[in-house]
């Protein structure tokens, strides 16, 4: 592990600013002073996310600047008729309240993970968890919603023909994302609730011991997914 | 958020050699959970309003520019607070925010590219069904 070099913060002296950055990336040593490997892999590993959904978001915008037929209003596509009228996109600012909510409560598992209080870090992760499982039960309505009225991912009833296939491809790459973040979120919520990150317990794959700052890198990864539904939201729903 | 802190509260608890250790190694993110509220509540503020300029069928400029502002509010909200990056070193900022920026390039290169096809589509099919 990393211990050998990094620094406490508080206790690092080290130049700020642009001077900083020069510092830290010349060569012999480590350019990250005060991040763990594991925090800056995962961060690393979001940038890299990063850039698939940037490539699905940019894919979606050249079919749809490009195509001579109108594209279907989403607004109307995803409008839910609840006590007799329709709203306009209801299901889905739902689903963007769920999924702001699971950030919200993921944020403070971390806090309280560091305070090494491991009953509310347990009960808040796997409120996260469910928060995350209920965004995905939508998602699951609204695919089956869209798929019984005829979309597809080579047309639809109402317009261009990229719309199902931009729909499907994003929607269905983020919703398993949200995915694999319950599973993760479940299996370091045990670990929390066994008080293996207390008593340094090996892991099952790796057999090194864990700390409280897993559960901040799984909040990483977590935000990372609440992140993205921020650009799909705006970009795909809203535009 | 001058009161935050970033400390390593509570390392020492169980086990003496290895948390010393530990202890210089992390640096701990914590800070009060008011702030985080604080930025919870704004996400909902804001996600409301991207919501009501769909609702109240706003269009042309006044939409995109509306919709642009309140996603690039809540992805810096997101960010900054939620995912700790306030606090890191500059060195981490760019080294994480700085190549999706230039994601951009590749946003106009695709927009001119785009509009260059829906230009020969129409030149050869006609201006559309």
């Amino acid at each position: 592990m990393a211990e050998t070099t990094l620094t406490h913060t508080s206790q690092l002296d080290r130049p700020p600013g642009w001077r900083g950055i020069a510092a830290d990336w010349a060569s012999d040593q480590r350019a990250f002073k005060n991040v763990s490997w594991g925090k800056a892999m995962m961060w690393i590993f979001l940038l890299s996310d990063t850039f698939i959904f940037g490539c699905f978001l940019l894919s979606y915008m050249t079919a749809r600047i490009s195509t001579r037929v109108p594209w279907p209003n989403p607004s109307e596509v995803f409008a839910l008729r609840i006590g007799g009228s329709e709203i306009p996109l209801i299901l889905i600012a739902i689903m963007t309240f769920v999924l702001i909510s699971s950030s919200g409560t993921m944020a403070m598992a971390v806090n309280f993970g560091y305070r090494r209080d491991r009953r509310k870090t347990a009960i808040l992760m796997l409120l996260t968890a469910a928060l995350g499982a209920t965004f995905v039960g939508m998602q699951a309505f609204e695919w089956t919603k869209l798929i019984t009225e005829g979309v597809r991912p080579w047309g639809n009833p109402w317009g261009a023909a990229q719309f199902g296939s931009c729909f499907f491809m994003i929607t269905g790459f983020h919703g398993t994302h949200v995915t694999i973040g319950v599973i993760f979120l479940i299996i370091v919520a045990r670990k929390v609730w066994r008080g293996d990150f207390d008593v340094g317990r090996p892991g099952f794959f790796t057999s090194r011991r864990g700390r409280y700052e897993n559960v901040e890198i799984m909040g990483l990864y977590w935000h990372f997914v609440d992140l993205v539904w921020v650009f799909i939201f705006a970009f795909f729903y809203l535009w | 958020m001058a009161e935050a802190t970033a400390n390593g509260l509570g390392q020492h608890a169980l086990h003496p050699h290895d948390a010393a250790i530990v202890a210089k190694a992390e640096t701990h993110q914590e800070h009060p959970i008011k702030l985080y509220l604080v930025v919870w509540a704004w996400l909902f503020i804001l996600s409301t309003c991207s919501y009501l300029v769909d609702y109240f069928g706003l269009h042309g400029y006044l939409r995109w520019s509306l919709i642009l502002i309140f996603m690039m509010l809540k992805a810096g909200l997101i960010v900054a607070v939620f995912m700790h990056m306030a606090w890191e070193r500059l060195a981490m900022m760019y080294a994480i925010i700085l190549p999706p920026i230039l994601v951009l390039v590749f946003v106009t290169m695709m927009v001119l590219e785009a509009d260059y096809t829906l230009l020969t589509r129409i030149a050869f099919f006609g201006p559309g069904p």
